[in-house]
């Protein structure tokens, strides 16, 4: 049993498609690894493994972000206010795993509706860090990254509105891919900022990534922003970067990066230069702003896509009320928690009659100007490249008081989820944490142009050899 | 102090009648059990998206040919954010900033803009007073909400409340013959609100508006907009000012009550809808729309007029019914000799008189009167061959039985008198009988000469020509 869960989700699906293995054996063992879940990633587990024996990711489990609407099951984006839900449909990505022979092997617990950095904003409690439990897993799909690299699930999905799958990937040590804006159907994925989210994949290794998303990619007729990525996904086998060239932007090398990150993003950049590829640094000149952006146009989305929650159709409702606006406020009042409220209110500020053009108009000309940067660094360049997160893992209620502080967490992957290109962040070392403490996982993230997810996930699988990462946080089950 | 001159501009909601809602596969239905039709997208579950409607696209683009409205290459949805239960999403899909239609015309009124939105869903509050406030409890039907809505907004182009009835009965006429909806008042499928506002005449300066709701007929619109105009009038004239309000006009007493607004505080924080992309019609779309269209009532009025000479009330009753229209145009094409009027008087006077005496339960269509036989009933008359009377006396034979006038008047015998020693008998005789009436027309009295028509059409049975018989007997008289 224990060999099983140490293959790759490619490995083992190959197994069971030549017959070698049963996808009812295989989901069997990672059902019984995710039921000594002690990280609090799930908040839901599946109990029969019922599922579909044929397809590419036959018999494979899979995580699943509980953003994710999956028909008769509890879904509840993390929220008190969706408490008991179990949605009426499934969503487009989990209908689309299943169709490719995958089976849902739990619900994973998140900061609420995908607001948060550090998985702390959950109804349900703090996801832990497999390789520290004092520590952070990242947000906002920190039970999805803990699960699969707690060896809780072999493989995930997540939700990526400015950073949420790339940086918990990055602080659990696994591979997290946010697509091109489009590239997977956002329909029966809770929204939190429709023009930002976007689904994609966690996984131990860049091939893992290739197979989900090749499994989740698709146009879909419920979601009119979907378009999928022409030619479909391969699974990636370049060995090497020669001729290729790699945009380290000038705007983002920062001094708040800890020194441990920064020495690790270096050594990567020299393991490129090995591979053949070129480095140089680059103008992103408005990326720098992203943050200030993201924060109006994301807030403001979600400030009318959770105007819904009202406790009139289903979820919570505050009994008592004594008429309609009473029960909308305590019903919202308890239902939702403090980072959902405050960007609530920065949303509804920043949409409000008189102040729209000062923040969101605005926002919205910066985002225009840092796609327009990346279109040009792309002119010349492959990738851009950063380190995913400024920091490795911080510790439990260290950042709490200080949303802002929290906010900077977002700073490398907000500019990519701006400009709709994909970005992936893959696992490129150890760190020590600033103020010391055990070595901790830092992630690389590399973005590429609309679409190019194909070259991107070669050269993040070339890069990933060449690096040989084998870091596992010490107990986890799996591989 | 001067006259108070009205302006007056229409905001009219037209429900589209195509088989599913704006943004939904659900079916469109009127008066089926309530919430039967729902499905998680139109109930606004979590994680659902807006597909459009492409046949309500259509229809609008046929309503904006028809309005002579420039077609924006790409319109924008926007979301307009309210909290109100008839709104599950809390917000309502609309247009905003930049409408799939602006810039049109339709008779003398100009056109602003037409946009597509979809309709809220009903609700229906008990107790008190049938609205929320005071009512005991309050229920949502969703089977309305959804609904793919046009709404179209003139210019304040109108100068009276009859005007404005009058040119709300040409759209409605204009989009029934479109055939993109049931256009019921009483039903809702269409809504017309009012801008009223009124100023010194001669002033161009727009006084404050108010916004009147509820009109639910033709005849209630023009009553409520003659009451808000008296209500304005008085406050002005007795020195008060206007306040911008939205009154509810009460069919039942004819009273005028300031609604009180969905949420306290109006600001619907508009930005664009981030789950759609631009409306961009392709050419194919334009065309089809404009093919699609068919003569409309204000293009008939003009051609009428200009072709073949009618008066324009005479051309707006034909134009009014497309079937009343064609069987005008078929009747006077067959009357030789007959002068389109004169058969259009027939088709709008004698025909219409005579249908409605026949009980009023069929259309002119529907009648077993023939164009071919009125305009030969028209020839027969307009020759002198009978006279007007038996004309009438025919055309009732041909409303109960149908066939052919010469038949009838074979038959009946009413073949005017052609014979002039025979009529010259009868207008002697009856001027010998009549001798008081003589007399006095003798004396001056030119009324009285109806006495001895009488008499004369009496004994002919009304076979004679009136003019003829007015002729002799002045004859008779030595006048």
């Amino acid at each position: 049993m224990g060999e099983l869960l140490k293959l790759t989700v490619a490995e083992a699906a190959a197994k069971v498609a030549a017959g070698e293995v049963s996808g009812d054996e295989y989901f069997e063992a990672w059902r019984e690894a995710a039921a000594g879940d002690e990280l609090n990633a799930y908040l839901w587990r599946a109990e029969d493994g019922a599922g579909g024996a044929e397809g590419p990711l036959a018999g494979v489990p899979v995580a699943v972000k509980d953003i994710f609407c999956t028909e008769g099951v509890p879904t509840t984006a993390g929220s008190r206010i969706l408490e008991g839900y179990a949605p009426p449909y499934t969503s487009t990505a989990v209908r689309r795993l299943t169709e490719a022979g995958a089976r849902v092997l739990g619900k994973t617990n998140m900061d609420e509706f995908a607001m948060g950095s550090s998985n702390e904003n959950s109804a349900y409690g703090p996801v832990l860090n497999p390789w520290d439990r004092e520590r952070v897993p990242g947000g906002s799909s920190g039970g999805s990254a803990a699960a699969v690299a707690g060896g809780l699930a072999p493989c995930a999905i997540g939700t990526d509105t400015g950073g949420s799958i790339r940086q918990p990937a990055a602080l659990c040590g696994i591979v997290g891919l946010k697509p091109t804006y489009g590239a997977i159907s956002r329909y029966g994925m809770i929204a939190f900022a429709s023009s930002l989210d976007q689904c994609g994949p966690l996984t131990r290794d860049v091939t893992d990534a290739a197979l989900l998303l090749g499994a989740l990619q698709g146009r879909d007729p419920c979601d009119s922003t979907s378009v999928g990525l022409e030619g479909g996904v391969e699974a990636p086998s370049r060995e090497d970067l020669k001729g290729l060239r790699f945009a380290v932007p000038s705007e983002l090398a920062r001094d708040e990066i800890d020194a441990g990150v920064r020495a690790v993003f270096e050594a990567t950049l020299a393991r490129i230069e090995d591979l053949g590829g070129e480095i140089a640094e680059a103008p992103l000149p408005h990326a720098e702003h992203g943050i200030s952006a993201y924060y109006v146009i994301a807030p403001a989305e979600a400030s009318s896509n959770l105007a819904r929650y009202d406790g009139v159709r289903y979820g919570m409702r505050k009994e008592g009320a004594r008429d309609l606006i009473e029960m909308y406020e305590s019903t919202r009042a308890e239902g939702f928690g403090a980072e959902v409220k405050r960007r609530i209110m920065l949303g509804t500020y920043a949409l409000s009659s008189g102040y729209y053009d000062a923040y969101y108009g605005r926002a919205q000309r910066v985002r225009t100007k840092i796609a327009a940067d990346f279109t040009a660094t792309f002119a010349d360049f492959d990738f851009v490249v950063t380190p995913t997160s400024p920091s490795v893992a911080f510790g439990l209620g260290e950042k709490t008081d200080d949303p802002l502080a929290m906010y900077l967490n977002d700073f490398f992957t907000v500019p990519m989820s701006l400009a709709g290109i994909p970005a992936i962040s893959i696992p490129a070392g150890l760190a020590e944490p600033e103020g010391g403490g055990p070595q901790l996982p830092v992630g690389f993230q590399i973005a590429a142009p609309a679409f190019a997810e194909q070259p991107l996930l070669e050269a993040a699988y070339a890069l990933e050899r060449a690096i040989g990462f084998e870091g596992r946080p010490e107990g986890a089950g799996g591989g | 102090m001067a006259e108070l001159e009205a302006v007056i501009g229409l905001e009219i909601h037209v429900q589209l009648s195509t088989k599913t809602k704006m943004f939904c596969g659900c079916e469109l239905s009127f008066g089926d059990e309530p919430n039967v039709h729902t499905c998680p997208v139109c109930l606004a579950h979590p994680g659902v998206l807006p597909v459009p409607n492409e046949q309500a696209i259509l229809y609008a683009l046929q309503i904006a040919a028809a309005l002579e409205c420039e077609v924006a290459p790409r319109s924008i949805f926007h979301r307009k954010n309210y909290f109100y239960p008839d709104s599950p999403k809390a917000y309502q899909i609309s247009q905003y900033d930049i409408p799939l239609a602006s810039d049109g015309r339709l008779g003398d009124v100009r056109i602003h803009r037409a946009h597509l939105e979809e309709d809220a869903a009903k609700m229906i509050h008990l107790g008190g007073s049938g609205r929320i406030h005071g009512s005991g409890a309050s229920l949502v039907d969703f089977n309305r909400g959804g609904t793919p809505l046009v709404e179209i907004v003139t210019e304040p182009d109108l100068r009276s409340a009859s005007e404005a009835a009058q040119w709300a009965r040409l759209l409605r006429e204009t989009v029934r013959q479109l055939d993109v909806s049931d256009v019921n008042m009483e039903e809702g499928s269409l809504r017309v609100d009012g801008n009223i506002s009124v100023r010194p005449a001669g002033s161009e300066q727009l006084g404050t508006k108010t916004e009147l709701k509820n009109m639910n007929s033709f005849r209630f619109l023009e009553r409520g907009i003659e009451a808000e105009l008296a209500r304005q009038r008085e406050l002005i004239e007795t020195g008060g000012t206007v306040e911008q309000e939205t009154l509810h006009f009460d069919p039942t007493d004819g009273t005028l009550t300031p609604l009180r607004s969905k949420e306290e505080a109006h600001d619907y924080r508009y930005f664009p809808e981030p789950d759609l992309v631009p409306l961009a019609p392709t050419e194919e779309m334009l065309r089809e729309a404009r093919e699609a269209l068919p003569e409309l009532p204000a293009a008939r009025i003009e051609r009428y007029g200009r072709e073949l000479g009618l008066a324009e009330d005479v051309a707006a009753l034909l134009a009014a019914d497309p079937e009343t229209a064609a069987f005008f145009e078929s009747a006077a094409s067959a009357a030789e000799g007959v002068e389109p009027r004169v058969v259009a008087n027939w088709v709008t006077g004698e025909l219409a008189a005579a249908l409605r005496q026949d009980g009023g339960e069929v259309t002119v269509t529907e009648s077993k009167v023939e164009p071919d036989a009125l305009a030969a009933l028209a020839a027969l008359v307009a020759e002198k061959k009978i006279s007007h009377g038996s004309g009438k006396t025919v055309l009732a034979a041909l409303v109960a039985e149908g066939g052919d006038p010469a038949a009838i008047v074979e038959r009946e015998g009413l073949a005017q008198i052609s014979d002039s020693g025979e009529l010259e008998a009868i207008v002697a005789a009856a001027v010998e009988a009549t001798p008081e009436a003589a007399e006095q027309v003798r004396g001056g009295n030119q009324k009285a000469i109806g006495a001895i028509v009488g008499a004369v059409m009496k004994e002919t049975k009304g076979r004679a020509d009136g003019g003829e018989v007015n002729r002799l007997i002045r004859a008779q008289l030595g006048l």
